[in-house]
């Protein structure tokens, strides 16, 4: 997933990241280490770069922010090798980037089980994942307002009955994959009237979705257009998907130079990151382009994690 | 051959042979017919842009070179860079994806080879049938109408048919903002990574294009003036 928000500007990403090397003096205050914080490259991880950047700010921790380093192919190496201290990742991707084989454990529907499995796979490269927050950014079905009023969808077992009469849109490759079509007939048994080829969770989906061309839409959970259009996204009460929740992965060296603070402030986020909390950020600076910065500040004042 | 190529066209074959893939709104006969539609209208819509102005220029001898290069920008444009602008454009006039974006692409395309195709057909007409004509009476309006046109058709027709073999060819570019049409064989066939399909689709596209060469070519025979054809 997220194939299409990874366009790696490898060179200028390199570069970046060789600017960043040597950051990691442990000048500061005794107890409070520096903190370098990573992003990959698109608005929903500058954001969450944000979150992590303003709490610690906000208690006294000195931290740097490298964001938008390129894909995650720039990022995790940026991390192991301590270029980089902290960054927001999504767990079952990141351990099947970790672990391409499976050889350590494979990700799960189940965001627990991931995160055990995650942290096995990160601990020979002396990472740690924190808490998960409820907010994902994985595949995930979506219905206009009127629809989910008129045939009353709340979840996608509401849709086994009324599904018949539907026409469902997504990538191309949707009724042959498992998390799409094909996984919604075998976990769910909803087959649709007829499927209509669009765009991996991009405008020609939204388009179509939002002018009724398709009835159902596949998106990414934390779309942007799912608040800005008022989208219902379904709930996927038998877990079809992959859990792709958010969480912080940290450095262990950096969490040894602490005293447990950072850990704790990093877990006060991920412990109010619902999944409309993370779309209505992500609408916010995506679709009214306003500044991550602000956007992550009203954020953190209103959970109370800031004054 | 070798034994990947003989597997490839195996596959190939197998698909095309496929009764599921003949039936149904995703089948082939419907995916031709969209295909048809979609170029067909295309062509209209450049013809009935390009022609007036074809026919005016060359008629009147003015500004035709003017014309044959501003309409010669729609052979610069990319398709593709048209084709995304022509979604912006639907999208905003609720016209919806697929049909639309991909006409307003293409016309651009087919617009050139129809205009210079008729404007030069017209200009070649034997000045002296013209002023023979003019010396009989003949209003400039029926000069064009039984004259020049008549004349000029084979040339005019093979105008249309670059621009029909063109359109055709290039059709399959609506599949990638989720229209129908052969391209749609393309594009899910690279997605799923099934190139039998993606073989299949590039391989009825080309029968559509020849095809159209070949009707086009039997009309401007058909088409060329009693008079006109024994003198070639």
């Amino acid at each position: 997933m997220k194939r299409g928000r990874m366009l790696v500007a490898a060179l200028v990403a390199v570069a970046v990241v060789a600017s960043a090397c040597g950051g990691t003096g442990g000048t500061g205050g005794a107890a409070k280490p520096d903190v370098i914080v990573g992003s990959t490259n698109f608005y929903e991880q500058i954001t969450l770069g944000e979150l992590y950047s303003q709490v610690l700010e906000a208690n006294g921790y000195k931290v740097t922010r490298k964001f938008n380093l390129g894909a995650r192919e720039i990022v995790e190496p940026a991390l192991e090798s301590g270029q980089i201290d902290v960054d927001a990742e999504y767990l079952a991707t990141l351990l099947a980037f970790v672990d391409k084989d499976g050889t350590i454990a494979k990700p799960t529907t189940d965001p627990k089980a991931t995160q055990t499995g995650l942290q096995k796979a990160l601990d020979p490269k002396a990472l740690t994942v924190l808490d998960y927050a409820a907010a994902t950014d994985q595949n995930g079905f979506v219905v206009t307002q009127a629809t989910a009023t008129s045939k009353s969808l709340k979840k996608l077992s509401d849709l086994v009955p009324v599904a018949k009469d539907m026409v469902l849109g997504g990538p191309p490759e949707c009724p042959q994959r498992p998390f799409c079509a094909l996984g919604l007939k075998n976990t769910y048994g909803i087959t649709f009237k007829d499927f209509k080829p669009l765009d991996t969770g991009g405008p020609l989906t939204i388009t179509a979705l939002d002018g009724k061309q398709i009835d159902i839409g596949l998106l990414f959970t934390s779309d942007p257009s799912i608040v800005a259009k008022n989208f219902v996204l379904l709930d996927d009460d038998k877990h079809l998907q992959l859990a792709d929740n958010i969480a912080p992965v940290v450095r262990n060296a950096l969490l040894q130079k602490d005293d447990g603070t950072l850990k704790r402030l990093l877990n006060s986020i991920s412990a109010k990151l619902t999944q409309p909390e993370l779309n209505d950020m992500n609408k916010q600076v995506a679709v009214d382009k306003a500044d991550s910065k602000v956007v992550a500040a009203a954020w953190l004042k209103k959970q109370g994690l800031i004054k | 051959m070798d034994a990947r190529t003989v597997s490839a066209l195996a596959s190939l074959a197998r698909w095309l042979t496929d009764p599921a893939n003949w039936q149904g709104s995703h089948g082939i006969p419907v995916r031709i017919l969209e295909h048809i539609e979609l170029s067909g209208l295309s062509v209209l819509v450049a013809v009935a842009v390009a022609m007036p102005i074809a026919l005016y220029f060359g008629h009147t001898g003015r500004g035709g070179f003017v014309a044959i290069n501003v309409a010669n920008i729609g052979r610069a444009l990319p398709s593709l860079a048209l084709l995304a602008f022509g979604l912006v454009i639907a999208i905003s006039l609720g016209l919806g994806l697929g049909f639309w974006p991909t006409v307003f692409a293409l016309v651009p395309l087919a617009i050139p080879p129809v205009l210079t195709n008729a404007y030069v057909a017209v200009r070649e007409v034997d000045r002296d049938v013209v002023d023979a004509a003019r010396g009989m009476g003949l209003s400039e309006s029926q000069i064009l109408r039984s004259i020049e046109v008549p004349l000029g058709l084979p040339l005019m027709l093979s105008g249309i048919r670059t621009a029909a073999v063109n359109v055709v060819a290039t059709a399959t570019l609506g599949a990638l903002v989720a229209g129908g049409a052969l391209g749609r064989f393309i594009v899910d066939g690279l997605a799923l990574q099934e190139y039998d399909q993606l073989m299949a689709g590039a391989l009825l596209v080309a029968l559509l294009a020849v095809g159209t060469e070949v009707s086009f070519a039997a009309l401007e025979r058909a088409t060329v003036p009693p008079g006109m054809a024994a003198i070639r």
